[in-house]
């Protein structure tokens, strides 16, 4: 059996990449997708303890969060397309009408 | 505790308020499908919401769903809170979203689905309820940022909550997780006896986890320095779900922080209790100091609100029913504040002007006397000064966190209050001792905004005089907490 350890630092480094994306990217899908993994990190650290603690309410939380991450996706991606249809960029530091 | 319930059809009379509030939302999109008359929409879902509001108070409290939903006093507070804030919006979205050519279908469809979230949210025994309320909570506020589709300005501001609001979300959950790894359930009352037995108060990936979930109410709750997104989000939205946002969604994210802290994780406090001190002050500081350059009155609102979060955080630092009870009080008095000076925003829209900028309100007092001295009024609220409701809910706040010790954060929140009447006055000034730039048009006043107002009048009055029903309905609720 792999011990859970492994699991969490399989996790960790993918919640780090996908921080790190977030923080340094700046096109708005990258950004997105980069949120993605760290959602994913979160559900890998999950079912890992779940099945190390054998309860499943890890595994019902990470349904859930897969499938508030796909209204998520579609309800993101229509903001982009909406901001693009006005705009014509995806880029983050173009997106800079509010300030001050 | 109660005893284990299952799920029975008898646990749905539990869910009296929510479920009503659901039908509406469904009922309001057959309804802007099959009727032409879109004027029935808001009157539709203000009554819907008033249903709602008499059945919170005669539905059953108890904890159904294995744990799961806790109805109890203190979730019927903050739903109360929600749903004033929610009748608010509708009263003001009525007149305003003809000026803004809005449609008026998933508008009010979606301001009762997110209301149906913070509901769920606030009444979340288990971290998988909190989560699922708090996201559909944030997906239908997205949407009613983004409504202005042609307004590139509303485009960019819910873009930014967005991804703000998404990679808070990525936070929590990475946080629930490492608690739930270590502690192995995601039930707040449970969780509260695993820590002590499994001794983790000092543990590092515990803190770790407790500190990612903090992180994440933060950003909803707008607390620096977790507050970038606000100024701008509340700038481009909509005006009325700017009003909406200052309310309702963050009275349901200090519900849950304060559900977290003191029910989940009061043996921590000797962890937390510093931190939120320091993001007490911080908040204040910068909502306050930010606010004074603004010359846009929305953003100021903004900051102002930014600084209103510093204040009620005070209530959670305290880490006791006092405090909590005084958070509580307050963000009920800053609902009817904060809604009364928006609705003036929002009276002052027209295709004229926008009412967003401080020079629309040069010599207001001039052209309409009345509306002037509203605003007044919301504004001595907002500053806190002594005859109003905003000061009884600020000076409870701070008795309740001397209390608890923390003295030099509430001299610090004198400070800032002090600082925020230069802002706050500011108004006042251009209202009363400056002339019009140009002849402004009367303001044409609509029934819906009436109400509003006459609403937030009565509420400021009341509570002002009589704060004592309130302040004990909010203590009575911490009872067996």
């Amino acid at each position: 059996m792999i011990p859970v350890t492994w699991y969490l630092a399989l996790s960790i480094i993918l919640f780090s990449i996908g921080m790190y994306g977030f923080l340094t990217r700046r096109n708005v899908i990258i950004m997105f997708l980069c949120i993605e993994l760290m959602l994913n990190a979160a559900n890998l650290n999950f079912v890992a303890f779940s099945h190390y603690l054998t309860d499943l309410h890890g595994q019902v939380m990470t349904f859930f969060i897969i499938a508030v991450a796909a209204a998520e996706a579609a309800i993101g991606l229509g903001i982009v397309l909406a901001l693009f249809r006005n705009r014509r960029t995806v880029y983050s530091d173009e997106i800079n009408q509010l300030r001050g | 505790m109660n005893t284990f319930s299952p799920f029975t059809l008898s646990s749905l009379s539990f869910l009296g308020p929510e479920l009503v509030l659901l039908s509406v939302g469904i009922l309001l999109i057959v309804v802007d499908l099959f009727f032409e008359n879109r004027l029935l929409l808001p009157w539709l879902t203000a009554a819907g919401t008033l249903v709602s509001l008499v059945l919170l108070f005669n539905s059953p409290s108890g904890i159904v769903f294995g744990y799961m939903y806790v109805v109890d006093a203190y979730s019927v507070f903050f739903k109360m809170v929600c749903l004033v804030g929610v009748l608010f919006t509708v009263l003001l979205s009525e007149r305003y979203l003809t000026t803004e050519k809005l449609r008026h279908g998933e508008y009010y469809s979606l301001l009762v689905f997110s209301t149906v979230g913070m509901m769920a949210m606030v009444s979340g025994g288990d971290l998988i309820v909190v989560y699922l309320g708090l996201e559909l909570m944030a997906l239908s506020v997205y949407c009613l940022v983004g409504l202005l589709k042609q307004d590139s300005r509303s485009n960019e501001a819910s873009l930014k909550y967005f991804l703000m609001g998404a990679f808070s979300t990525g936070l929590l959950l990475y946080g629930i997780s490492l608690i739930y790894g270590l502690t192995g359930t995601t039930d707040l009352s449970m969780l509260s006896q695993r820590v002590v037995s499994l001794d983790l108060i000092n543990n590092h990936a515990f803190l770790v986890g407790l500190g990612l979930v903090l992180v994440a109410f933060c950003f909803k709750v707008a607390a620096a320095p977790f507050h970038m997104w606000a100024p701008d989000v509340y700038e481009g939205a909509p005006s009325s779900i700017t009003a909406f946002m200052a309310v309702a969604p963050k009275a349901a994210a200090f519900a849950v922080l304060g559900r977290v802290l003191i029910m989940g994780f009061a043996d921590v406090h000797i962890h937390w209790g510093p931190i939120i001190a320091f993001l007490a002050v911080l908040t204040m500081a910068i909502g306050n100091i930010a606010a004074i350059a603004q010359k846009s009155l929305k953003r100021m609102l903004a900051y102002s609100s930014i600084a209103h979060a510093g204040y009620a955080l005070l209530g959670i630092l305290a880490g006791n029913n006092e405090g909590l009870s005084a958070t509580m009080n307050y963000l009920f008095i800053y609902a009817f504040m904060n809604m009364g000076a928006f609705a003036i925003l929002i009276l002052l829209c027209d295709n004229k002007r926008r009412g967003e900028q401080l020079d629309d309100y040069r010599g207001l007092a001039k052209t309409n006397p009345l509306v002037a001295a509203l605003m007044l009024v919301f504004l001595f609220s907002l500053v806190g000064l002594p005859p109003t409701a905003g000061f009884i809910g600020k000076f409870y706040l701070l008795v309740a966190a001397i209390h608890a010790g923390y003295i030099v954060t509430v001299v610090a929140a004198m400070i800032f209050s002090v600082i925020s009447a230069y802002y706050y006055l500011r108004v006042v000034r251009y209202m009363y001792f400056e002339n019009a730039v140009q002849e402004t048009a009367a303001v044409s006043i609509s029934p819906g905004m009436t109400a509003a107002l006459v609403l937030a009048m009565i509420g400021m009055i009341g509570m002002a005089t009589f704060p004592g029903p309130i302040l004990s309905f909010a203590g009575k609720s911490l009872i067996g907490f």
